[in-house]
């Protein structure tokens, strides 16, 4: 492959960079340019990630119970997390989340992907038709989905029945919930799945050829073609699963609330988070009740102070890991 | 350079919380008027009620207008309490909150987002003496007075007549082996032995059996005198988490929770009650009438909850709705004004008591609740409310968690997960202590 080299204007072969002959005025005019452009986003970061974040940190080792103003009160915070025994459930509960509904959905997006990428004709309404769940309001969808797989009266468990299968308790049952809401994640998967169907149609054809060619089979092309191409599309789907896994709210909240029975307003519906028995309390449920139903604000920064560095390690491992799978070179 | 930039780095954070510090909530504390004055401006009151419950309060809304013509009342339905304490941690939310429970008027009051209504109160020579001596208790916590009562709940048994003469039974029960001997006569299973219809479904969680409105059948305690936790040294939760397991184990765990999975929402016209799926339940007299909107066909009976100590017999659990003045309150003046209104008025409080049929919360109601007084139904929950061993939950800093805590155990406690009921109790109480201790 021929490579052309691009010369400075003015500069002269063998000449010192232009860098370094560049009078200080119009370096600091260049620095202020490039300043003024990413000023912006600097103002955003500083004003909504470190200012939140120190905030965090500072609210962390007060009393604060959003109504006065804080008080120090040293490390009882951080103390009261070793004691915590909502924050074991709770801790436990996301993780197994993240272990299990992270890479379902990876998996689930890009076997849909590849199945999609496969269609000649009819592609655009099978690709509308797996993509339309991802638009649906995450409570709608939840509420939805809880009354589809209701015990006994749903259509789910009515169909099982009908092929003389006694379906799960599904939402009502502690070990089927958090499954339950794998499923639901998998429902509306659409979001990813596009991403991973452009991946996948992105991969050059005659790389596919030449594989064909060396007597590649089907498993050894996807190994050795389709993952190393889809390769940044994976470590996306990983990093930005897990972090979004760990904040894990909305669908965990609201199929509590309506599948308990219970989707009152009066005593709020932090009251029923985590049935059944506690399986879908998450790590930012317990977060939001010992914030703004106990009113332990400090507490629930203890909380969120930890929950960031755990997603700052987590995607730190990530980054590693990905960067090891798939060599120097990526 | 390093040294220039963990410089920057500090001083950068300093300023972060400095600015932090600064925006939080201060407490300016709004002058009270020496003299009753004529109210007038606008208030904004957030309630939790809806449909049906929330007509009502507009009706008694139009006539407060009516009688304050220069006050002008906006209204806002279906708020919680967390909706409320987070506007006004904020520095917004409502002039005048009616919060649901009285569980959180210990936060709310601690906390400072209700102001102290005692200055209104003096000002205005309001007698609190003229409400019972539980409703005094449930609106002020530590001595402060941060909240009047709106109307009040009282918890009782509902039991179905018709599956009561199926059964030949003529009374409902008063003891609780009593209960469990029904709730097994009344329960009805299908031949693979999944249940059917349920005489009394005892899961804790289940609709309105929570630790509070149990607790009175045996008369446990929640507190020791110096504020600590009472719930692994008293002898009668052990007492009611045994008696509850009994039948739980007699129904099968897996079987109830099966059944339970198969009910409609409480708060919906497919309450297990309304259908006939149960013939016996917990609940407060507020399900006269959505049994009366909702289910005109169900012949119902009502009853106190049963009890281990005969003496007992009669009295329940009572909680009632609170009404307070935000701390953030645009127009304090007015706001009091409808506070007053919503909880002395006598015929305000008789006129909301018969719509919502709520109990009335003043004496004065309480002797003359209008047609309430004829509902022999609604008349056992007035009883229930004026025993003298009739209990409410007692307030505490942490709102919630306190009961929130003891229903965590029940429920590992009924499923079979938890062994241990001593230990289970004791470590109850170790988890209670330290969210008192944080929050004191």
């Amino acid at each position: 492959m021929a490579v052309s080299t691009v010369r400075a204007p003015g500069r002269l072969p063998g000449a010192p960079p232009a860098r370094r002959t560049m009078p200080r005025r119009v370096r600091l005019r260049r620095n202020l340019t490039v300043l003024s452009f990413i000023a912006p986003a600097l103002v955003g970061l500083a004003l909504f990630l470190g200012y939140p974040l120190l905030a965090s940190v500072y609210f962390s080792f007060t009393k604060f119970d959003l109504v006065n103003p804080p008080e120090w009160v040293g490390l009882r915070n951080w103390a009261f997390l070793r004691d915590d025994p909502n924050v074991r459930t709770a801790a436990a509960n996301t993780l197994w989340l993240v272990v299990v509904m992270v890479p379902a959905r990876m998996l689930g997006a890009m076997c849909t992907g590849l199945l999609l990428a496969r269609f000649r004709s009819g592609a655009g309404i099978y690709r509308t038709l797996f993509y339309l769940p991802a638009l649906a309001p995450p409570v709608a969808a939840t509420l939805a989905f809880v009354f589809m797989f209701k015990p006994g009266t749903g259509p789910v468990n009515t169909m099982l029945a009908t092929v003389g299968i006694e379906g799960p308790l599904w939402f009502n049952s502690p070990e089927w919930a958090k499954p339950s809401l794998v499923l639901l994640a998998l429902w509306g998967v659409g979001d990813l799945m596009i991403i991973f169907l452009a991946a996948l149609l992105d991969v050059p054809k005659q790389l596919y050829e030449a594989a064909a060619l060396d007597g590649a089979n089907a498993w050894q092309q996807f190994r050795a073609v389709t993952l190393p191409a889809i390769s940044p599309v994976l470590l996306f789907a990983a990093v930005t699963g897990v972090i979004q896994t760990l904040q894990y709210f909305t669908q965990a909240a609201v199929a509590a609330s309506v599948a308990s029975g219970q989707a009152t307003t009066g005593g709020g519906i932090s009251s029923t988070f985590g049935y059944p028995e506690k399986s879908t309390f998450t790590y930012p449920l317990w977060l939001y009740v010992a914030g703004f139903r106990y009113g332990a604000l400090g507490y629930a920064n203890v909380l969120a102070v930890v929950l960031f560095l755990v997603a700052i390690a987590v995607t730190a491992i990530l980054l590693r890991r990905f960067r090891a799978f798939l060599g120097s070179d990526q | 350079m390093f040294r220039s930039k963990a410089t920057t780095a500090l001083a950068l954070a300093a300023v972060a919380l400095a600015a932090a510090t600064a925006c939080t909530p201060s407490s300016p504390d709004k002058p009270v008027a020496p003299s009753a004055v004529e109210p007038s401006g606008s208030v904004e009151l957030w309630h939790f009620f809806t449909d049906r419950e929330e007509k009502a309060i507009e009706t008694v809304i139009a006539d407060f207008k009516a009688k304050y013509p220069k006050v002008d009342v906006v209204v806002k339905g279906g708020q919680d309490d967390t909706k409320m304490l987070q506007a006004i941690g904020a520095g917004q939310g409502p002039d005048v909150g009616l919060s649901y429970s009285t569980d959180v008027a210990g936060q709310l009051c601690n906390s400072g987002a209700w102001i102290d209504l005692k200055p209104y109160v003096d000002r205005d020579k309001v007698d609190v003496g003229r409400y019972p001596e539980t409703v005094r208790s449930y609106t002020q916590f530590k001595g402060k007075r941060c909240a009047m009562p709106f109307l009040a709940d009282a918890y009782g048994l509902y039991y179905n007549k018709a599956f009561f003469g199926e059964a030949g039974v003529t009374a409902p029960p008063k003891t609780l082996s009593e209960l469990s001997d029904l709730a097994k006569r009344l329960t009805k299973r299908k031949p693979d032995g999944t249940i059917e219809r349920a005489g009394f479904l005892p899961l804790a969680g289940f609709y309105e059996n929570s630790p509070s409105h149990m607790y009175p059948m045996v008369g446990a305690r929640w507190l020791k005198d110096d504020n600590t936790s009472a719930v692994g040294s008293d002898p009668a939760w052990q007492e009611l988490l045994r008696w509850q397991k009994e039948l739980v184990d007699w129904f099968g765990y897996d079987k109830l929770e099966k059944f339970r999975a198969s009910l409609g929402d409480e708060w919906s016209a497919d309450n297990a009650f309304h259908k006939g799926q149960v013939a016996m339940m917990i609940d407060g007299e507020f399900r006269i009438a959505f049994l009366r909107d909702q289910a005109k066909d169900v012949q119902f009976g009502t009853a106190p909850v049963p009890v281990t100590r005969a003496e007992r017999y009669g009295a329940g659990y009572v909680t009632g709705n609170i009404l307070g003045v935000s701390k953030t309150a645009k127009n304090p003046e007015a706001a009091w004004a409808l506070v007053r209104y919503l909880s002395t008025d006598t015929a305000a409080i008789v006129k909301l008591a018969n719509l919502i049929k709520n109990i009335p919360t003043t004496t004065e109601a309480l002797a003359s609740p209008g047609d309430l007084a004829n509902d022999a139904e609604f008349k056992v929950f007035i009883d229930i409310f004026n025993n003298p061993h009739s209990v409410h939950m007692p307030s505490t800093a942490i709102g919630p968690a306190l009961e929130e805590t003891m229903s965590d155990f029940m429920v590992k406690w009924q499923s079979g997960s938890a062994k241990d009921l001593e230990a289970g109790l004791r470590q109850v109480d170790e988890n209670i202590d330290k969210q008192l201790k944080l929050a004191s």
